[in-house]
């Protein structure tokens, strides 16, 4: 098993002093925003479980063809089942793997990985998110206390215990994670990239900054002016940010805080089509569904307006 | 009096489990019969019990009928008092703010060391990938553990294949060495008996045995040899109030059916 290679400080340096950061306007298409990301490129993904997670961005990604990327995420489910069965990517690092705590293993998951198609880099939740704030941070890792004594540690050779040289106690160093790209979905943001989160954040403020370029999907564009009258509520800044794509519910079937909750019948169906068979049936959900659709707005409308507008529904309700 | 078929198994370890939670702490609760167990527990006998999630919630308030599907979604969030960030929950636990952290768990060994990840071993043929330690790795490192889970031989082992979620690791102080300072696994609730863990040896050991269940019985069904109590209690059977609040958040049975 080969290592993930340990970014140099001067690498990270070098292609961020080339980023344009300026306040310059970043809007574009998802197909124009998927040709920012080649390849075998690593790609931090935002959200977490069933939770805003860049879902369009994915669909595109797989639409153009992308292949082998290394996907970074906090807690991966039904999206990472997409990711291996496209060829999308091959290499998922996580600190969890199904499609969603209600319908238990993902059979896509166990084919990909267990054949040793894929791999799956299991960290601790608190390791992965401490790998994205050392690589936010601009230093080479993190100290942490859990995993020590455990298997999952033992099946980690990037990550190192040492002896503190201030109090002599074991301590683990995860390395910091520097994605090549960041997708993330928010609730909206600027032309620039000025972007409002809302709710649960996630790790996405830590991948957004520790990532080499940031596309960021957005329910709705805002004015800079918005921005500035609240500037309290901006999570992510501009200078950051290269692609600003609006995608009204880009994360369905998955939820966005406030604005919709996960499309379960939706979910129920792709689960039961895939786990009966993970090839064929998840040859047909990328036929149908990724393919087919001659837009996002068409991949909705199989999703179906009725159930899109009752998670839009509960995610709006507060009562 | 309640009667043991009026009841379902999930229910049951919800209601055990809800019981070993005390007003005015902090639990820290994984999802499914956790997150149920902390939520009854907070309408019934703990009012200011206070829930963590792992998706950056602090002070969960679960409302009946709404129940969330997974502790990283809104429902779980919405009327809590806070919402932070992932790692900025996690490290709640790491600073000792959390007293308790609760979990399921698929297969558990006699010192309470959990497996989520994998069943067979690395590089087996027949080996199955399971989802991962998720956030149960950061808990079961962090705090005074307390699992709820099924009671069966295939689950109850030795040693599990794969530590996910560390316990008191090959038991003495083998856990502490390791550099895990503080926590340990310290209460394991299920359809049979309540468990705690030796406090030398750290050794699984039959604190309370539910009602109609033979000390044997529960040794039947484990894979190891346990420790027993020298004065077993009986635990209490769930009441009515107590299946009232519970069928009253789950109405539909998605986590107690």
């Amino acid at each position: 098993m080969h290592l993930e290679k340990a970014r140099s400080y001067s690498d990270l340096r070098e292609r961020l002093s080339r980023r344009d950061r300026g306040l310059s306007e970043k809007v574009m298409s998802l197909e124009d925003a998927s040709a920012l990301i080649t390849d075998g490129q690593s790609v931090g993904i935002g959200g977490s479980m069933m939770s805003r997670t860049p879902m369009a961005m994915i669909w595109q990604l797989i639409r153009s063809g992308r292949k082998n990327l290394v996907c970074s995420r906090s807690i991966t489910t039904s999206e990472g089942d997409l990711l291996l069965g496209s060829g999308l990517s091959n290499h998922i690092i996580t600190s969890w793997f199904s499609q969603g705590i209600m319908w238990g293993i993902s059979k896509v998951m166990r084919m990909h990985v267990e054949s040793g198609q894929a791999r799956y880099d299991e960290w601790s939740h608190l390791a992965i998110g401490m790998r994205f704030r050392a690589g936010a941070m601009g230093v080479p890792f993190m100290p942490m206390r859990p995993m020590l004594g455990s298997d999952v540690l033992a099946s980690r050779p990037e990550a190192r215990v040492i002896n503190c040289p201030f109090t002599s106690e074991n301590i683990l160093l995860v390395p910091a994670l520097n994605p090549d790209v960041a997708i993330i979905h928010v609730h909206s943001c600027d032309p620039y990239g000025n972007a409002r989160i809302e709710g649960l954040q996630f790790m996405d403020i830590d991948l957004a900054m520790a990532a080499d370029k940031v596309i960021l999907t957005t329910e709705r564009i805002i004015s800079n002016d918005q921005i500035r009258r609240a500037p309290d509520q901006t999570k992510i800044p501009f200078f950051c940010v290269d692609g600003v794509v609006e995608v009204p519910f880009g994360s369905a079937p998955h939820e966005c805080y406030g604005v919709y909750e996960p499309m379960m019948n939706h979910l129920d169906s792709y689960v039961r089509k895939v786990n009966s068979d993970p090839i064929g049936g998840m040859k047909s959900y990328l036929d149908e569904h990724i393919y087919a659709p001659r837009s996002w707005n068409d991949y909705l409308n199989l999703i179906g307006l009725e159930e899109v507008l009752g998670a839009a529904h509960r995610g709006r309700s507060n009562d | 009096m309640t009667k043991l078929a009026e009841f379902t198994t999930n229910e049951h370890l919800a209601i055990l489990s809800a019981r070993e939670l005390r007003n005015g702490q902090v639990v820290f609760a994984g999802i499914g019969i956790p997150l149920l167990a902390a939520a009854l527990a907070q309408r019934a006998h703990c009012p200011n019990l206070t829930i963590l999630f792992e998706g950056g919630t602090i002070g969960a308030l679960v409302e009946p009928g709404r129940l969330p599907p997974s502790t990283n979604d809104q429902r779980g969030a919405k009327r809590s008092n806070m919402v932070l960030g992932s790692s900025e929950v996690l490290l709640l636990l790491q600073r000792g703010y959390v007293d308790i952290g609760f979990m399921g768990g698929a297969q558990i060994d006699k010192y309470g060391n959990l497996n989520s990840s994998l069943i067979n071993g690395t590089g087996n043929k027949s080996a199955i990938r399971l989802p991962g330690s998720g956030g149960g790795n950061d808990i079961a490192s962090l705090t005074n553990l307390m699992v709820t889970m099924k009671h069966e031989k295939r689950r109850f082992v030795e040693h599990v294949d794969f530590v996910t979620s560390p316990g008191w690791l090959r038991g003495r102080s083998t856990r502490h060495e390791s550099g895990l300072q503080s926590g340990g696994a310290f209460r394991v609730v299920t359809e049979l008996a309540v468990f705690g863990f030796d406090e030398h040896s750290r050794e699984m050991k039959v604190i309370a045995l539910n009602p109609g269940v033979s000390p044997s019985q529960v040794q039947e069904n484990t894979g190891f040899e346990l420790l027993f109590d020298s004065d077993l209690p009986i635990t209490q059977l769930p009441t009515g109030t107590e299946l009232r609040i519970l069928r009253e958040l789950d109405p539909d049975g998605v986590l107690t059916s």
